[in-house]
């Protein structure tokens, strides 16, 4: 399944005032994969996101998104099979009502009013809003905006899943159902974030952005091993990697991986 | 209108009221809007001096309301509201127009007196009427409707998203001004400078969010075209409604019903 694949060489990006972003980044990304993009605060997290549904385009460099390469040609085919959830919710729910919201996407696929419905009130149903069909999106609270903004993308039934700062601004037990609501997903997943442990939760790889390059990319529990790696990142071990706040005992976080043996 | 103004309209009771199930709310948007604007034209077309007989026109959004369940006094709190614009716009014609027209015993009434009784008279009939509309409709069906009746699509589509992001408009701005005011003791400081600047900052974070929220849209395929999903169709029940209230409109119009009213009360007793 090919089309499940995101594979970037050697890509550069420079703003148009000519701050530069990305300076020379690879990796690919295979079908079914669960990747973080870790990184300080410009480490270009962001830019790099927005290049993977062509809101930007390389300068130099090349990116390949499911069976074809990123290009003006291409762009409708690559924004089917990457659904984008932006930051904030309040940018990507724009319609009338909930049910507008979700219904967009497929509506300027074409679909035919029923299968749109169908689409809606499934996609609605995963993420546990059903209830709020008929609900204009700005009354709606921070954990229930986001579940809708995910439910306006599943909705045109997207190959890759790619979100920006998943958990930000949701309360701890909003952050949970959401981080359960992801591990159902059998989509390939991107999350630029910051909030580590939700990182140790869901994805198996994670990419360390530095000012544009990849500083790393490996198994997670490496990663979050590596100290020198994450204090020049900017970035600390997730907080269940660290020891009691009393005691200082450091708990094991993985079956048959002793923490201790790295510091 | 300033933010507290915004609040103080409350388009959320608006929304709320706009999502019932009553028969004035299944109707058709299109013909509500229709009939709406017809009652606007006739009212609007009434003489400078005219104030009696715009009177039975108050049917139309009292019957509105109350078919609607629309809390009368919600609407009268909402014209209340907006009323100064209108005395604005009619406070000078006493002074200007000194014509006498009639006298009740010793106090005279000049033509400029009426013509401001007529100002307020249209603007609470227009007024009520555009806000009952919108109570027993929906904002955003309204918009609909106008799409559907042929109003150009970037003009509605701009009035939708004006509505949308009125409240984050809102929201932001509030922010900004409580930002000031908690560092600016007793209101003191260096106020129309920073004004200045907190409207440019307004302005900057409105363009990056409108270019946001393209992109949103651009990543879910949006070419140019808005489309709602709305199954719904004009039917036989919408176009008797918008015929018998047109009629009505025109009858009243061309006939003054309060004064054939007063003559045939006043013949009775004769």
């Amino acid at each position: 399944m090919s089309h499940h694949i995101i594979e970037a060489k050697d890509i550069y990006y420079a703003y148009p005032d000519g701050t530069p972003a990305l300076m020379g980044i690879s990796f690919r990304i295979t079908h079914g994969e669960s990747v973080a993009v870790i990184g300080a605060n410009g480490a270009g997290k962001s830019t790099l996101l927005q290049h993977l549904n062509g809101c930007l385009f390389p300068k130099a460099g090349s990116l390949r998104i499911g069976d074809s390469p990123l290009k003006k040609s291409t762009l409708n085919a690559i924004r089917r099979t990457v659904g984008m959830v932006f930051q904030d919710p309040d940018d990507q729910l724009f319609m009338p009502t909930v049910f507008d919201d979700v219904a967009f996407g497929p509506l300027n696929q074409g679909l035919p009013p029923d299968e749109v419905a169908s689409r809606v009130n499934r996609a609605l149903e995963i993420v546990g809003a059903a209830h709020l069909k008929n609900r204009p999106p700005y009354k709606l609270s921070g954990g229930e905006k986001r579940a809708v903004s995910i439910a306006t993308v599943l909705s045109m039934s997207p190959d890759i899943l790619v979100m920006d700062e998943p958990t930000s601004n949701l309360d701890p037990r909003s952050r949970r159902q959401l981080i359960e609501m992801l591990k159902t997903f059998k989509h390939t997943k991107i999350f630029a974030t910051h909030d580590l442990d939700f990182v140790l939760d869901l994805c198996e790889r994670s990419i360390v952005l530095m000012q544009g390059r990849v500083a790393a990319d490996g198994p997670t529990v490496e990663i979050m091993g590596h100290q020198a790696l994450l204090e020049e990142s900017h970035l600390e071990k997730p907080l269940r990697m660290q020891g009691c706040p009393v005691c200082g005992k450091v708990f094991q976080v993985i079956p048959d991986h002793d923490p201790e043996s790295r510091s | 209108m300033n933010a507290i103004n915004i609040q103080a309209f409350d388009f959320g009771a608006l929304d709320r009221l706009s999502r019932q199930n009553t028969p004035v709310h299944r109707l058709d948007g299109r013909a509500k809007l229709l009939t709406t604007l017809i009652f606007i034209v006739t009212v609007v077309s009434f003489g400078r001096y005219e104030v009696s007989s715009m009177m039975p026109f108050l049917i139309y959004p009292v019957a509105l309301c109350a078919l609607g369940n629309i809390p009368f006094s919600f609407l009268v709190r909402k014209i209340l509201l907006v009323a100064p614009f209108a005395v604005l716009i009619g406070v000078f014609n006493p002074i200007l127009d000194r014509q006498i027209l009639t006298s009740l015993g010793p106090l005279e009434i000049t033509g400029g007196w009426v013509s401001l009784a007529s100002i307020m008279v249209r603007f609470v009939l227009t007024v009520g009427a555009a806000l009952t509309l919108v109570a027993v409709t929906g904002f955003n069906a309204v918009c609909a409707a106008m799409e559907k009746l042929g109003a150009p699509r970037i003009f509605v589509m701009q009035l939708m998203f004006l509505y949308r992001y009125l409240f984050v408009l809102m929201d932001e701005s509030i922010r900004l001004v409580r930002a000031r005011a908690l560092r600016t003791f007793n209101g003191k400081g260096p106020g129309f400078h920073t004004f200045g600047s907190m409207v440019g900052h307004l302005l900057l974070r409105t363009l990056d969010r409108a270019q946001r929220i393209h992109m949103a849209m651009r990543c879910r395929g949006f070419s140019g075209e808005l489309r709602v999903f709305k199954p719904r169709s004009f039917g036989l029940g919408d176009a008797a409604f918008v015929l018998g209230w047109s009629v009505l409109f025109i009858g009243m119009r061309l006939f003054n019903l309060t004064r054939l009213i007063g003559e045939m009360v006043t013949g009775f007793f004769a």
